[in-house]
Order: C-alpha cells, then sequence, then structure tokens
C-alpha cells in the first residue's frame, strides 16, 4: 500500500517501495527523495520514462533494475513523448479490449532533470503538454548538467559556478538568469503546474496526488539538491533545501489551469538568500569584495518574484 | 470497431495512398507521426481514416520527426502494433531514434517515401534518407511501384513482428516517382489483409502490470557488445522468416517476392545493379538493348537493403558469362564510391568468376533517369566486357552538367 495520507516521517519511512534502495545515486541526492515520494503518492499502476540523466544512469545498468514499475528511457530528450506514446497506446488498447489487465488503474509519469527538461528536451515536453495527455511531467531540477559533470544548463541560476560558466578572477560564474519553466508550462494551460520541494514533504506528496488525479497534462518542478555539484556536505541535502524554500530561492506553488496560482508554503522567517549561497561551494566566490554585487542582485530578483508571486495569488488571474 | 473500407478488385492509387491503406488494414494501434514532402500525403490519408471512423487506434500528431519515433518507441513499449512514415529531413532528424528503436528491439513499421538530404533543400526523390537508415539496425525493403509499396507494407508488419525477428523494419518507395504516380493497384480486402498480419504479439508489455519490465536499459563495456551482436544476429537471421512471409503472401495474391530480384540474368554478358523506381526503367532499356541491339543485359535489384543479401548477389554475379557488373548508386557518396558499389564489389570478392564492377552516381535530387540513359551505361559495359577490362574511370557520374567526373583507374586486364 502507498501512502496517501503521510501523517508522520516514521510512518512514511515504512511505506511500500516500488523504487528500489539499490541504486547509483550520490549519497545526498534529492532524487531517490523525490522519486520515491512520487511512487508512494498512489496505489495506482505506474508506467514511468525517464530522460538520460543522473536518475536514469544510476537506475537502471543492465543486468540491473531500480524499478518495480514498468520503466522506459530512449533518450535524453524524449521521456515525455515516451510516456505519452504509451499513454496512447493505453487509450487504443483499452478501446480494442487488448489490455492485460483491463481493469487496473495505471499513471504514466516522465521524469527528467533540468538538462532534458529547461533545455534539450523542452521541445518533445512542449509538444506533449499541447497534446493534452494524462500523465504528470516531473522535472529533479539540480539546476545543472550534474550527470556529466556539472555544465551550466539555463536552469543555472545566476552567479552559480559550473564547468561551462566558471567563476575566475574576471567571472562572476553564470551570467544569464534562470528560465522560469514553471510559468512557461501554466502558459500551455495545463490544468496542474507546481513547484514542490522535498523537505516540504506534506505538501510535495500532496501536490503529487494532485497532479497524478488530475486528468490532462501536469507539470512539477521539484527543487533536487545537488551534493557533488552545489558542493554541500551529503548530509545536509535537507538542510539546503530549508535554506533554499525559506530564503524563498525556491518558492512552493502551485498554478492550477494556467491561471489560479496558490502559495504553498509561506516561510515564518524569511532567510536572507545570503545564507543559502553560503551554505554553497558553488557560490562561494559570490563573497569575494568585486563579486558581492551580485548577491544583492540574487536577493532583489527573488524579492519581486515573491512579490509577482502573492499579487497573483491575491488576484486570482 | 473500425468501419470496413470497401475496395475494388483494381484501385488507382499512388504509392502514398498505397501505403496508408496498407497501415489503415494492419489496424494499427498507435501512428505517431509528423508530416513531410513527399510522404505527408501518407498522414494526411490515415487522418481522414480516422476522421470517418475507418481506425479505431490512436493517431498522435507529434511536433517533430523525432517526436515522432520517440512516441512511436512509447508506444511500442506498451504492447501494440505500431507504424509511422516518413522522408528526408525528417528521416534525419529521427535517426538517433531510429537507433534506440531497433536496439531496443521495438517492432515498428516505418514507411519512407525516399527523398535528398539538404543542403542544397531538395524535396525530390533520391536515396539519401534509405542509405542513411543503412547501419541503423532495422530491416529495409524497397518499393519499386505502388502495388509493392502497398504489399511489402502489410509483409513488414509480419516480419517485424515476427517473434523470431522483433526488429523494426522500413518499407521505401521513391518520392514522386512511385509516391505520387497513380498505378494500378489490386489491394486485399480488409478482412484479408488483416488476417495475413494477424494479431499482434506483445512482448515486454509495459501494459502488463503483472509483470514490471525495464525498456532502454544502460550497458557500457561489460555488455554493450553482446547486445549489438545480439542484435545483428537477429537481422542476419531474418532472411529466413521474410522468406517465408513472401511465399505466404505469394499463396495469398499470386505475387511473388524475392530479397533479391533479377530479370534477364541467366544469359546475361553484363548486369546492372539498381534499387527503387529505377528498376523498371533499367528493365525496358535492357530488354530494348537486348531485342535492337543483342546485348545482353541483366537486372539485379536488392529488394532488402538491409540485411543486405551478400549470399544471393553473390550467387547472382557469379556466373562464367557475365563478365561487366555497373552499380547504380541514387546517393552523394561523400567521398567514397557508391554504398551499393561497396555492398555489391564486398560480395563479387568470394565468387569464382569475378565480374568487373564499376560505379555510377545518378538521379541525385531527382534527377531523371531515361531509358537512353540507361541503355548508353549498360552499352558502355559492354564495351568493358569487350576490351576486357575496364574502359572507363570506375567511379562516373550519369546526368550531370558541368565537366565529366569521373575517378579511379582499374589495375585489372590492361
Amino acid at each position: 500500500m502507498a501512502i496517501t495520507n503521510i501523517k508522520n516521517l516514521k510512518e512514511f519511512s515504512t511505506a511500500n517501495e516500488r523504487f528500489e534502495g539499490a541504486h547509483l545515486l550520490c549519497p545526498g541526492c534529492a532524487h531517490s527523495m523525490i522519486v520515491r515520494e512520487l511512487m508512494n503518492a498512489t496505489d495506482d499502476n505506474l508506467v514511468i520514462a525517464s530522460n538520460t540523466g543522473c536518475l536514469e544512469v544510476s537506475t537502471a545498468v543492465y543486468p540491473y533494475t531500480s524499478w518495480d514499475t514498468s520503466w522506459i528511457h530512449i533518450g535524453f530528450e524524449n521521456a515525455a513523448t515516451a510516456a505519452t506514446g504509451a499513454e496512447a497506446m493505453f487509450k487504443a488498447r483499452k478501446r480494442k479490449g487488448t489490455l492485460p489487465n483491463p481493469d487496473a488503474p495505471v499513471k504514466f509519469v516522465a521524469f527528467g532533470g533540468d538538462g532534458s527538461t529547461f533545455d534539450i528536451g523542452f521541445q518533445w515536453l512542449s509538444g506533449a503538454m499541447e497534446r493534452g495527455h494524462d500523465f504528470t511531467y516531473i522535472c529533479l531540477d539540480n539546476e545543472n548538467y550534474a550527470n556529466t559533470g556539472g555544465q551550466r544548463s539555463s536552469a543555472t541560476p545566476v552567479g552559480a559556478h559550473t564547468s561551462t560558466a566558471q567563476a575566475g578572477s574576471v567571472s562572476y560564474g553564470k551570467k544569464q538568469k534562470k528560465k522560469d519553466i514553471v510559468a512557461i508550462m501554466a502558459a500551455h494551460g495545463a490544468p496542474y503546474v507546481a513547484q514542490l520541494a522535498p523537505n516540504k514533504w506534506k505538501s510535495m506528496a500532496k501536490g503529487f496526488q494532485k497532479a497524478l488525479e488530475t486528468e490532462g497534462p501536469c507539470f512539477i518542478n521539484t527543487v533536487s539538491a545537488c551534493t557533488t555539484e552545489w558542493k554541500f556536505d551529503p548530509k545536509d541535502t535537507i538542510h539546503i533545501t530549508d535554506l533554499a524554500t525559506d530564503s524563498l530561492m525556491f518558492p512552493i506553488y502551485e498554478i492550477i489551469n494556467g491561471t489560479e496560482l496558490n502559495i504553498l508554503y509561506r516561510p515564518k522567517n524569511i532567510i536572507p538568500v545570503e545564507e543559502y549561497l553560503a551554505a554553497q561551494g558553488r557560490y562561494k566566490h559570490l563573497f569575494k569584495p568585486q563579486y558581492r554585487h551580485v548577491i544583492d542582485e540574487i536577493q532583489k530578483d527573488i524579492d519581486a518574484k515573491w512579490e509577482y508571486l502573492q499579487r497573483r495569488e491575491e488576484a486570482k488571474v | 470497431m473500425a468501419k470496413k473500407f470497401e475496395l475494388n478488385e483494381v484501385e488507382v492509387w499512388d504509392g502514398n495512398y498505397a501505403a496508408s491503406q496498407a497501415l489503415r488494414q494492419a489496424q494499427v494501434d498507435v501512428v505517431a507521426a509528423y508530416p513531410i514532402t513527399p510522404s505527408t500525403p501518407i498522414v494526411e490519408n490515415y487522418g481522414a481514416y480516422q476522421a470517418n471512423g475507418f481506425v479505431d487506434g490512436e493517431f498522435v500528431m507529434v511536433e517533430s520527426e523525432h517526436g515522432a519515433m520517440s512516441g512511436c518507441v512509447g508506444a511500442a513499449a506498451a504492447g501494440g502494433r505500431v507504424a509511422t512514415a516518413t522522408s528526408s529531413q525528417g528521416f534525419a532528424l529521427m535517426t538517433e531514434v531510429l537507433y534506440q528503436a531497433s536496439g531496443m528491439r521495438m517492432p515498428i513499421v516505418l514507411t519512407v517515401v525516399n527523398r535528398a538530404l539538404a543542403s542544397p533543400l531538395n524535396v525530390r526523390g533520391d536515396h539519401s534518407d534509405m542509405y542513411l537508415g543503412r547501419d541503423s539496425g532495422w530491416i529495409q525493403l524497397d518499393a519499386f511501384n505502388s502495388q509493392e509499396a502497398y504489399d511489402l507494407t502489410l509483409c513488414a508488419f509480419k516480419i517485424a513482428e515476427h517473434l523470431d525477428v522483433r526488429l523494426p523494419t522500413m518499407v521505401h518507395q521513391d518520392g514522386f516517382t512511385t509516391s505520387h504516380k497513380a498505378q494500378n493497384v489490386r489491394p486485399l480486402q480488409d478482412e484479408v489483409a488483416y488476417k495475413f498480419v494477424g494479431d499482434y504479439k506483445p512482448v515486454d508489455d509495459m501494459l502488463d502490470f503483472t509483470r514490471p519490465v525495464t525498456h532502454g536499459a544502460q550497458t557500457e563495456e561489460d555488455w554493450h557488445f553482446e547486445h549489438k551482436a545480439k542484435q545483428h544476429k537477429a537481422l542476419m537471421d531474418s532472411p529466413k522468416v521474410i522468406d517465408e512471409v513472401f511465399k505466404e503472401f505469394k499463396e495469398l495474391t499470386g505475387r511473388e517476392y524475392k530479397r533479391v530480384e533479377s530479370y534477364m540474368m541467366d544469359d546475361a554478358e553484363v548486369a546492372m545493379v539498381i534499387l527503387g523506381s529505377s528498376v523498371e526503367t533499367a528493365v525496358l532499356a535492357a530488354k530494348e538493348l537486348r531485342e535492337k541491339e543483342g546485348i545482353k543485359v541483366g537486372i539485379i535489384a536488392p529488394r532488402n537493403f538491409r540485411p543486405f543479401p551478400f549470399d544471393l548477389i553473390r550467387d547472382e554475379l557469379d556466373r562464367e558469362n557475365l563478365k561487366a557488373v555497373v552499380c547504380m548508386d541514387k546517393s552523394a557518396p561523400g567521398g567514397a564510391m557508391g554504398a551499393l558499389f561497396n555492398e555489391v564489389a564486398g560480395a563479387l570478392t568470394s565468387t569464382k568468376a569475378r565480374p568487373m564492377v564499376t560505379n555510377y552516381i545518378y538521379g541525385l535530387g531527382g534527377r531523371d533517369f531515361s531509358i537512353e540513359e540507361a541503355q548508353r551505361i549498360m552499352k558502355e559495359q559492354k564495351a568493358h566486357a569487350d576490351a576486357g577490362h575496364i574502359t572507363t574511370q570506375i567511379q562516373q557520374f550519369s546526368g550531370v552538367r558541368g565537366p565529366k567526373l569521373g575517378f579511379y583507374e582499374t589495375r585489372r586486364g590492361k
């Protein structure tokens, strides 16, 4: 049995596993927490597609698999299309009466990292959302191409050091702002879009359930703290994620039918983003005198975004 | 339940319509497609069948050809019959997924309407896209006219989905010369066609929840080679099934297909090896040349481009009377001899007779290939035969403007 109403973490820890513990993800990687929580959010059968990336290379190395469910990987960019191709086949076989388990409820899910979601798989994702398939796409957003050694993606935030947007004597790291994938997906008119985080596991479970139960294409961006490339101690994954959500670097919210925006988590004490940045090696250069202005700019952007989200929530448009 | 489509004993169909009718009759579960000239009508026709209740599968219009093949792989892993259509740039865009589809052993049927590859942009027919697919691990069947486009598409499902094969299969036809040329086609009635193709047999079905399955796992140096070797073996073993399917098709329709078609080869002194719609031109040219000038020309046309029928080509060419063979490549060779030349020359190395072999590049971007030009090339082969050595350069170009192009001299017989 999956846990559809988690009351406490102890209960959560004993939930039925369809994602096996034996995988090759880094110790402290948030991917497995997010995937496990998704798979525990429903009792229905799951057909899961994964883009190439950390999750895929760590969970399906022949002759092993971590997936005690139907799972497919084709390439870097096309998990959304693989999942929706399978969903189309489900509809066709249901109509024709050729399903092996005709009454079994099933949900179609695609996972991608930010590299495959924001960048190389963007077109495939957009196409699948537009076509209106009944599936949920979950982005495991660790803000870089972590699988290949930490190159910049269009999800990498301003000021972060990556191997292809390096910090150095004349560079403060990435110059460009992070793409607003949540707004873009909401603009597709998707019935349910959200940004969620594994430290807020109750709202995450609820959001996953909502997406799975909503008919049509749903999108969730999840914050997945990356111990290896963000450079923090593996034991601090949830602590770093707390700093991310409490500094509002990652606001937690949902957008229903492209318009109704609900903020799902309001920090009691909003912390300065400096605390979040200081906890990670990828931002350490920002604390040099010549780059401190970048921290101020990041804080300004966060404040403006939070203001925007609150106003939209109030305005209900 | 899809409506029955009433068909006459003889219909007038172009190649595109013929292919789309075959897809309809096979009761494909999912067609995921993106339109591209000259294969667009296949997708449009299928859309019309769906809009009018003649198909009850899903028709998914995706955002690109890469998406089309990706959707096909996802759908095929979910345990049903899958097909799509493409040409040229679309084929090039889906190439990444062609390799993935074959490596994952998804028995997808792809109808390819052959067209040149840019640049320069060109919508006309040549074999650049067909050649691009030759190492992709797919079975490739080649139709020379509309009837064959229909017949071979039906056969393709039966071959691809056979449990001893389980490999994706392409059916090629030439852009415009076949795809847009209306010809008499004798179709099967819906129930007869479907009975021939048969029900789909799911393997490692993602929708069978009693048996979870992982598709598309990763293998590195420890297992990758074994997987690719096994895949190659499946391709090399597939002729047994292809022959069986062709035999069954002949019993049903009287129409006979062979992995290598040959015409007038028994007493041939020179031969032309050629693919696609040009085969019919070559056969007409050869017949006329035999009648008018008494030159004994034979034609060899591989029906199966992959797996390449090495043994049948070898046997067909291993004749004492055969002196000169010309291989006609309708694709820019990109700094090498044409691919068909290389395949045929490879097969020739293991013949006793060892006829001379030369190469023509012709028809690029839809440049017309006439009976007269075919005959000129055939007569040139006769000149090689009479001289006992190749009298021209080994690779030449047919029908291209500008200074005469040719490459490499022979060392044999001079």
